[in-house]
């Protein structure tokens, strides 16, 4: 690296000399210099096949002396004289050489970009009012800065297939595609599913998947942010919002413990999509389509939106001090040794805090979490299918979660644990426990977004907000410390489990003075050695690395040996 | 700083006010006897009589949705006039086009289009922002109601209003 950074070429931009590390592309070194060379079919993570034309810029080096003649002589700033070249090149796959001049204005640049633009256009189908990439398509961005305004074609425009299911998720419009290519390299060099390409070369090229498959891969989705234009659009998102009413909010997935870095998309407190947001060291672009897709259960009707209590063999709604006062009043008559409290890898860092001292405030005998190992698919999803299992090791000081959930069974069996405070959880469903079982409880408190059947089996059901509701921070399967923010409100009298925590403890008679997630993250920067020294704002929107876990994400290893051997800039 | 007005001084004939009740009569009696003979216009009697007609062709009465002369409903739910409208009259639900419709080609169209009759201003720029040609402010003024709920007017009803437009750009045609 340090070889490298010594290494540094005089490159002038725009009539500008700076210094960049040799083998930087010309497109990227524009971009560190700031300035904006428009193009469509360059991706960072990708390879630069350069068929869109659009980054094309005029470029010179030193004049070449003629045989005999003496060299050009530097000037006091020891550089060379530029001698430009006649035709441009492209920007994206080309590096910078020593002494390069490159000219993203003027009439040569300009001009490329023009013509490039007008041809694009010309069977282009101006159904803007109806395509969803309306409001972040760059074929429109870019012909308000290059285009002329009005077409000069006269001709009857090219037919292309349109409304055409590619997959399960995906929809393609073949005539708004401008051959671009990203969809195909992505498929083919990061889903490892090359499934679409283009035939019928010439005029009436179009994408197409191959005859009998379809881009059904778990990545699928990935072309739709990558497509620079609205030639592939998502069937979940399809007509649902237009972009420029809604809001972006930075958070995280929960989904597995790679933890995701994604941007949510939010109109009015309704969710309407999930895109995922560039982290090198996590997700690099890219999101599994299952853990994009899983939100809409967050509008469903199944929310529990205020808290329940048991009346007989029913429940009935109840304030959420009548529920606390009864919780409180059923707990402080059992002893510490039999009451059990079962938390969540799903909880984040802040509510992990607050539950140990839950547990701690009412010596609870026992106290784990259910854990969800599956397979690693060999992409971004890890085998934990918890989000924060890392944090719950370090907090709850759990050294292998899951572990206790036998003793704690066993214990309801035999009557030794009589409490059990289930947070966040579903415990027939995900973790095992019979309904039977649970019924042998004198008391059972649960909280969880949805209604369940533990939920039907509790004497406190108590609504918990759900990831997009609350904030907090979770530890990834690397051990990165990542911020999970607050998207929407939660509905009715729904609390963020970390509140939820606080008034129980309040409720039990125990004080503390918190009113907010970033109170706790400051009281865990105090208790928890690995997060000493770390303030809430530090972690930023990407993260920071806080423990050693030996654990990789396998998509962000493979990306790293491809910008290693020069096949992508990353 | 107060400014002093002096009291004007009257002549004695102006102080007998006679000269100017005759001449405020004469005022009076003229336009007496104009109205009698019929060379005055007097005040149009609204709601019986209505200027409707003599309404020129850019009065800006509510707003609608309007239809083509192939009956196809113009609006493609694009929801530019949702984002332009200042008050925020107008919510917008799109929907897709079934497969089997005859304007599946379109692909899109509004499953419910709201415009609160409260809220709206009568500017025009949902007009003006309209890429379809699919809202148009007609003349109709009188907009009333007895609840909140009867001043939005539905899909329906705004259909109702703007009612079939003929010469407008014919954009999804057959070469489409």
């Amino acid at each position: 690296m340090s070889e490298e950074k010594t290494d540094l070429l005089d490159v002038q931009i725009d009539g500008v000399w700076h210094k960049f590390p040799k083998g930087t592309r010309m497109i990227e070194a524009c971009k560190q210099a700031g300035v904006e060379v428009p193009h469509y079919c360059y991706h960072p993570k990708l390879t630069s096949p350069g068929n869109c034309r659009m980054c094309l810029v005029e470029m010179g080096m030193p004049p070449r002396p003629a045989p005999g003649a003496e060299p050009a002589e530097p000037d006091e700033d020891g550089h060379l004289p530029i001698s430009w070249m006649p035709r441009p090149v492209i920007a994206c796959a080309n590096t910078i050489g020593p002494n390069m001049g490159i000219k993203t204005t003027g009439p040569l640049t300009e001009g490329c970009r023009e013509g490039v633009m007008e041809l694009l256009l010309a069977n282009h189908p101006l159904d803007c009012p109806i395509c969803d990439q309306a409001g972040e398509c760059s074929l429109q961005e870019f012909s308000v800065e290059h285009g002329k305004g009005e077409s000069r074609f006269r001709e009857q425009k090219v037919k292309k297939p349109k409304n055409v299911e590619v997959g399960p998720r995906i929809r393609l419009d073949d005539e708004r595609c401008i051959m671009c290519s990203r969809c195909v390299r992505f498929t083919d060099e990061i889903a490892d599913d090359p499934v679409l390409g283009f035939t019928d070369r010439g005029s009436h090229t179009v994408l197409t998947v191959y005859p009998g498959r379809e881009l059904a891969n778990n990545y699928s989705m990935n072309t739709v942010d990558i497509c620079p234009v609205g030639a592939l659009t998502s069937n979940d998102f399809r007509f649902q919002m237009r972009v420029w009413f809604m809001k972006e909010t930075n958070t995280i997935d929960v989904n597995c413990a790679t933890g995701a870095n994604t941007t949510v998309f939010t109109r009015q407190g309704k969710i309407y999509r999930i895109t995922p947001r560039q982290n090198n060291d996590v997700n690099s672009d890219w999101m599994p389509d299952s853990h994009r897709l899983n939100f809409h259960w967050i509008e469903s009707e199944a929310r529990l939106t205020e808290p329940l209590v048991l009346d007989g063999d029913h429940h009935r709604p109840a304030t959420w001090s009548e529920a606390l006062t009864k919780s409180a009043d059923k707990l402080s008559a059992l002893k510490g040794s039999e009451i059990a409290v079962i938390a969540s890898a799903r909880m984040t860092n802040e509510e992990l805090l607050i539950t140990n001292r839950l547990v701690k405030h009412l010596d609870a005998g026992h106290v784990d979490t259910v854990p969800r190992i599956e397979e690693n698919d060999g992409y971004l999803i890890a085998a934990d299918r918890n989000p924060n299992t890392n944090g719950v090791k370090l907090i709850l000081g759990l050294d292998d979660p899951g572990s206790q959930l036998d003793a704690i069974r066993e214990g309801i069996e035999q009557g030794r644990i009589k409490g059990l405070i289930v947070l966040q959880e579903n415990l027939v469903g995900d973790a095992g426990f019979s309904g039977e079982l649970l019924g042998k409880l004198d008391f059972l408190l649960t909280t969880y977004p949805l209604a369940n059947p533990t939920a039907d089996l509790a004497d406190v059901v108590l609504p918990g907000a759900c990831w997009a509701e609350k904030s907090g921070t979770m530890i990834n399967v690397t051990g990165r410390l990542q911020r999970l923010n607050k998207v929407v409100d939660g509905p009715g009298a729904t609390l963020e489990p970390w509140e939820i925590v606080r008034d129980l403890i309040q409720a039990t008679g125990g004080g503390n003075g918190i009113y907010a997630a970033t109170d706790l993250f400051k009281q865990l920067a105090e208790q928890v050695s690995e997060f000493s020294g770390i303030s809430w704002e530090q972690i930023g929107d990407l993260g920071l690395p806080l423990i050693e876990t030996g654990e990789t994400i396998p998509l962000i290893e493979r990306e790293k040996e491809r910008i290693a051997s020069g096949l992508v800039v990353g | 700083m107060a400014k002093v007005v002096e009291r004007p001084k009257l002549k004695w004939w102006e102080q007998l006010y006679l000269p100017a009740l005759l001449s405020g009569m004469r005022v009076t009696l003229g336009h007496l006897i104009r109205n009698l003979s019929g060379k005055t216009k007097v005040t149009m009697q609204y709601p019986e009589e209505k200027w409707d007609e003599h309404l020129p062709e850019h009065y800006r009465g509510a707003p609608a949705l309007v239809t083509d002369e192939q009956d196809r409903e113009r609006c493609v739910a694009c929801q530019l006039c949702e984002f332009i409208c200042p008050p925020r009259a107008i919510t917008i639900k799109p929907e897709e086009i079934p497969s089997d419709d005859k304007w599946a080609k379109v692909e899109k169209r509004p499953k419910a289009f709201d415009i609160d009759m409260i809220r709206c201003i009568y500017c025009g720029l949902c007009e003006e922002v309209c890429p379809e040609q699919a809202i148009f402010l007609r003349k109709d003024y009188a907009i009333t109601g007895t609840s909140r709920a009867e001043m939005v007017h539905d899909k329906e009803r705004l259909y109702e209003i703007g009612g079939k437009r003929d010469g407008l750009v014919n954009k999804w045609n057959e070469l489409k």
